[in-house]
């Protein structure tokens, strides 16, 4: 009998989803022991026609990391929609739009000047990249932007959601079990449409550290402060982001000294992120004169970039104005 | 008239609390005071109850502007809960003006149970302002934005 059929891709993403899958170990040889590996850019080589000449369904379980930036990205989400039976937003690019989803902030013009024109680069010749260019051989193509990157939910049906920036290894290896047992008709599938391999919590939960209802008078920026390392560390007047977000990363980032930035996404129940965190961060605020507010908050240099920063291509409203235009 | 001659009519949403902003609103129309029919009220218990959510969904659904309303600082039913939805409303215009929301689009009133006069004119004055930055033209949510555009430079 033939193995199911595994797909991994990404589109807008890092690839640091895929480093985390191979970071289960020895649990890669599972998968390679249940499944035949149909489709997977990073590890195999394979074309996006043999793809195409799969049939429709043929596919058990297609891994999705990456945000839908160009026409490519949506090319392929449709087509693997198609060739799958499971298909998982894999990583908080495809939940969410993650990092790549932060240039929702500026427009197609900004983006691409700064990646071709600010000191950093060296381009004597200002060039730009082009959609179509005509060579003596013939026309060549590069995949055209999209003016905003778009989560995979918004461009097609999604079953499963998996965060994470990564997602721990740990959540993928179980997921992984779950999926095999779920083969071997010891498990049920969750309902589709279920987050999996996360809790259904928040960070602060997990957080080992204590809470003693404190307000402040000024927020810090963490290198910059001494702070107490068996204390909240929002209490402090340090921007964490765990009030927001979704536990299963047993709070990595607050328990060593770090402030948790918000890479496993929503909590459950949260609609907006970033509306969640203005919420927690305008409670631990000491005062009621909006002269002192506004003071305070100054100390909060970026506050889109820090409640949106895995957030914004999820988030209600999705972009900046000025990437809605283009 | 056609779409094109019709002149802007902004659509504001006003959260307003049950126990003074609401009564102000109440008052207004009890005493068949007039103000712009452009915004549209929801009640709360509270101004605390406000979350930032609400205003969001509000801008992403085609809102033109928010006006948040509460009991005077001091006032609260609820003792302080007021100076809670004041915080979060310094905090939100910071973070909507980020994404290209103009501060003028977002408004925090105070407004007791006896000021249905003080309501209605502020309604009458907030609507007008909205009127003159123009329409906000949110993208709906769930609407693709697909066309794919890039400049064509040449170098």
């Amino acid at each position: 009998m033939s193995k199911p059929k595994f797909a991994m891709y990404w589109a807008a993403s890092c690839g640091g989803c895929e480093i985390a899958v191979l970071n289960i170990h020895e649990k890669i040889l599972d998968v390679d022991a249940n499944f035949d590996v149909a489709f997977w850019p990073v590890a195999m080589d394979a074309k996006y026609k043999d793809v195409e000449a799969m049939e429709d369904g043929s596919i058990l379980l297609t891994l999705w990391n990456g945000g839908i930036r160009n026409d490519e990205n949506e090319h392929i989400a449709h087509l693997l929609r198609r060739k799958s039976k499971i298909l998982v937003a894999f990583g908080s690019c495809a939940c969410e739009g993650c990092i790549p989803g932060l240039a929702n902030f500026s427009s197609i013009k900004d983006m691409v000047d700064t990646a071709y024109t600010t000191i950093t680069t060296d381009n004597p010749d200002n060039l730009r990249p082009q959609p179509h260019y005509q060579m003596p051989e013939g026309e060549i193509t590069i995949p055209t932007l999209y003016p905003v990157l778009r989560t995979l939910e918004q461009v097609v049906d999604v079953d499963y959601y998996m965060p994470g920036c990564p997602p721990e290894s740990h959540q993928i290896a179980a997921v992984i079990d779950l999926v095999i047992q779920v083969l071997q008709g010891k498990a049920e599938l969750p309902p589709k449409g279920a987050t999996i391999g996360a809790g259904n919590s928040t960070v602060c939960d997990e957080c080992p550290r204590k809470r003693n209802v404190k307000t402040i008078k000024e927020f810090g920026r963490i290198q910059l402060t001494h702070s107490d390392p068996e204390l909240c560390l929002l209490e402090q007047g340090i921007p964490c982001n765990g009030p927001a977000t979704r536990s299963g990363c047993e709070a990595r980032c607050p328990s060593a000294g770090a402030q948790c930035i918000g890479c496993y996404g929503p909590a459950e129940g949260v609609v907006d992120y970033g509306a969640r965190l203005i919420s927690a961060f305008a409670s631990v605020i000491d005062s009621n004169k909006p002269d002192e507010i506004d003071k305070i908050l100054d100390g909060l240099v970026d506050p889109a970039g820090q409640f949106y920063r895995f957030n914004l291509a999820g988030s209600l409203l999705r972009s900046s104005k000025s990437a809605q235009k283009g | 008239m056609t779409e094109e001659t019709k002149p802007f009519e902004p659509v504001v949403i006003g959260f307003t609390c049950n126990w003074c902003s609401y009564r102000a609103a109440d008052m207004a129309g009890t005493a068949r005071m007039k103000y712009a029919p452009n915004i549209r009220l929801i009640r709360l218990m509270c101004s605390g109850r406000l979350d930032p959510t609400f205003v969001f969904k509000a801008f992403a659904g085609g809102a033109d502007a928010v006006l948040i309303s509460g009991c005077h600082p001091g006032d609260c039913h609820y003792v302080e809960q007021n100076y809670k939805a004041m915080r979060r409303f310094h905090l939100m215009k910071r973070v909507l003006v980020q994404l290209g929301i103009e501060p003028g689009r977002l408004k925090l009133l105070w407004a007791s149970a006896a000021e249905g006069a003080i309501f209605a004119a502020e309604i009458n004055k907030f609507v007008e302002e909205v009127r003159t930055l123009g329409p906000l033209n949110w993208s709906q949510p769930g609407e693709p934005v697909s066309t794919p555009i890039m400049e064509e430079v040449t170098a």
